[in-house]
């Protein structure tokens, strides 16, 4: 590579950001160009941030799973306040089907009882007799995440242009990397999105520690424990583009969830609802493509934490040889 | 048997819902040789045209397509979402679900009788989730309902056909209706089982789409449909509580 390949990375979302700190982390100028009017305008800003390979291998593909184990500690060598706790599947007492279905299609936990229940999360103490617990899984918030990356890119020496403002042409680039999700959809035609929708709760009744997925044949849900006792409830998958408010249904759904979790939550303050797109290929994985001087990397649908660091590292391999 | 004038290209009817990706489904439907694909309609994505990129994966798989109004608790949201599906998928079929219950998800027969009515009086074909009451499929009948679509067990429950002497009897009522064992399917001997009971198909959803291996799964039902399709055209045997020698034993010489 010559000293100075410039890059232009279009979207600062979850896979722009990984995808610009790692080029400029290897040699390349990058300026990152993103369309809203801060990092993470998209559906990254609205995902749980749990960093569960094992987890994800109930219902992903095992490649999800294979290119994923570095993850955490990627994130942890990047971002301050990645939390290493693990996660926790757990079933109410009529579901409990469900964790041993769970655990036929994962790896890399161990399933445990009450006991063991009560002294990872004492605020759980009784209410489950069974769990299986990811001890090598960890978790993120995006909110703290994305912007940690940006002021890294900027330490690096790459430059983050919001809201499209000075742009420089295209033409005074080397390369162009499209990290744009569903805007990119006029190159990418295969790509949908798949509709999310969590909402952000501030409870000071219930401590958590780690991720908890609640397990149910119909609506599988996590909640997400964060700083200054927010918790992140997610999510729905609708097959859909409606990006507007959401339902009713949803809602139930997500904080019924919450409720089964432990009653303290019904006097938690509804602090956000939100929705996102997640962009998506037919088969549910990520793709890094070229055609001429652009490298498009996209379809990281519910996957972005995960596998952004492999991506990026594809993408710099293109271009940084 | 025909369905509103229709023959199926075989008696496996598959659900599109909760598989690890389109692609998957895909697979899936090729390999179950599925004669008719179901599709839910959530109204918030059918409003504003919002489920287009999916449908479009539905409708280029080349198979007949029977909208449904699952997650539907009222008559009047079901009718609303039938009317959407026929605008979405251009045709007239729906297969109409009037959700009871949330726990078991059991239908609302009162409602659902009243939307059949309503929907075949606007020239629906409507094809009713009912469980296996006969009372209630004589009223879907005389709603203008031509298929019959009762559950083996509850949606999702995988407990196969609950009540054998139930789904046997609405048979015999009704020879000439087209009879579909719609819920309830775990296991491709579940779906063998209601083939050899004489019905003219099976739906299933969960069973194939929540599979390890939902392509292996859809595989297993289309040969369980085709050894039960081929069991009840055989004339089975009836089954007795004494044993039956296949050879004579008088006459055989004593040995040892």
């Amino acid at each position: 590579m010559k000293a100075e390949t410039t890059v232009l990375v279009r979207g600062a979302g979850v896979t722009g950001l990984v995808t610009a700190v790692t080029l400029a982390e290897r040699g390349a100028r990058v300026t990152l160009a993103e369309s809203g009017s801060r990092v993470g305008s998209g559906a990254s800003w609205m995902a749980g941030g749990m960093l569960a390979p094992w987890c994800e291998a109930e219902s992903a593909p095992p490649e999800v799973t294979e290119h994923s184990t570095g993850s955490l500690s990627w994130w942890s060598r990047h971002v301050p306040d990645v939390v290493s706790n693990g996660s926790l599947v757990l079933a109410p007492p009529r579901d409990t089907a469900e964790i041993s279905r769970f655990g036929r299609r994962t790896s890399h936990f161990k399933e445990i009882g009450s006991e063991e229940i009560a002294t990872l999360e004492p605020d759980l103490a009784g209410r489950f007799s069974r769990a299986l617990f990811f001890r090598e899984e960890g978790h993120l918030d995006p909110r703290k995440a994305l912007p940690a990356l940006s002021e890294r890119l900027i330490s690096l020496g790459g430059r983050l242009l919001t809201d499209q403002a000075g742009v420089p042409a295209q033409s005074t680039f080397d390369r162009i990397v499209d990290c744009t999700g569903l805007r990119a959809r006029e190159n990418l035609t295969t790509l949908r999105g798949v509709r999310g929708e969590m909402i952000l709760l501030r409870c000071r009744d219930v401590t958590l520690h780690r991720p908890v997925r609640l397990l149910h044949p119909r609506i599988p849900i996590y909640i997400v424990p964060r700083a200054h006792h927010l918790f992140m409830v997610g999510a729905t998958m609708v097959e859909s583009e409606h990006a507007g408010p959401m339902t009713l249904r949803s809602m139930s759904e997500l904080l019924n969830a919450a409720w089964v979790l432990h009653p303290g939550f019904a006097e938690a303050e509804i602090v956000e609802m939100g929705t996102g797109l997640r962009p998506s290929y037919p088969d549910n994985m990520p793709l890094v493509t070229q055609d001429k001087q652009t490298v498009f990397v996209n379809g990281v649908y519910r996957h972005g934490y995960l596998l952004s660091p492999w991506l990026a590292e594809q993408v710099a391999d293109i271009i940084c040889g | 048997m025909l369905f509103y004038g229709t023959r199926l290209s075989s008696p496996l009817m598959l659900g599109t819902a909760q598989y690890p990706s389109p692609e998957i489904l895909a697979a899936a439907v090729r390999e179950a040789e599925a004669g008719v694909i179901t599709v839910s309609l959530r109204r918030e994505a059918a409003g504003q045209r919002a489920g287009q990129a999916f449908w479009s994966l539905i409708r280029e798989l080349g198979v007949p397509v029977l909208p449904n109004t699952a997650g539907c608790h009222t008559v009047k949201e079901a009718v609303t979402t039938a009317h959407m599906a026929r605008e979405v998928f251009e045709t007239d079929w729906i297969k109409l679900e009037v959700i009871g219950e949330s726990d078991t998800l059991q239908p609302d027969v009162f409602g659902l009788v009243e939307a059949a009515r309503i929907l075949s009086s606007e020239g629906f074909r409507v094809f009713p989730y009912t469980t296996e009451d006969l009372v209630v499929a004589e009223r879907l009948l005389a709603a203008g309902c031509e298929v019959l679509m009762p559950w083996g067990a509850p949606i999702g429950s995988g407990k196969g056909l609950n009540n054998v002497f139930g789904l046997r009897a609405l048979r015999a009522h009704f020879p000439g209706t087209p009879l579909v064992v719609d819920a309830g399917i775990g296991l491709p001997s579940h779906a063998a089982q209601a083939l050899e009971l004489g019905y003219d198909a099976v739906l299933i959803n969960t069973a194939v789409a929540k599979a390890g291996n939902p392509v292996a799964m859809a595989r297993a039902f289309r040969l369980a449909v085709e050894a039960g399709n081929l069991a009840y055209g055989a004339d089975p045997m009836e089954a007795r509580d004494m044993a039956a020698p296949s050879t004579p034993l008088l006459g055989r010489p004593m040995l040892g």
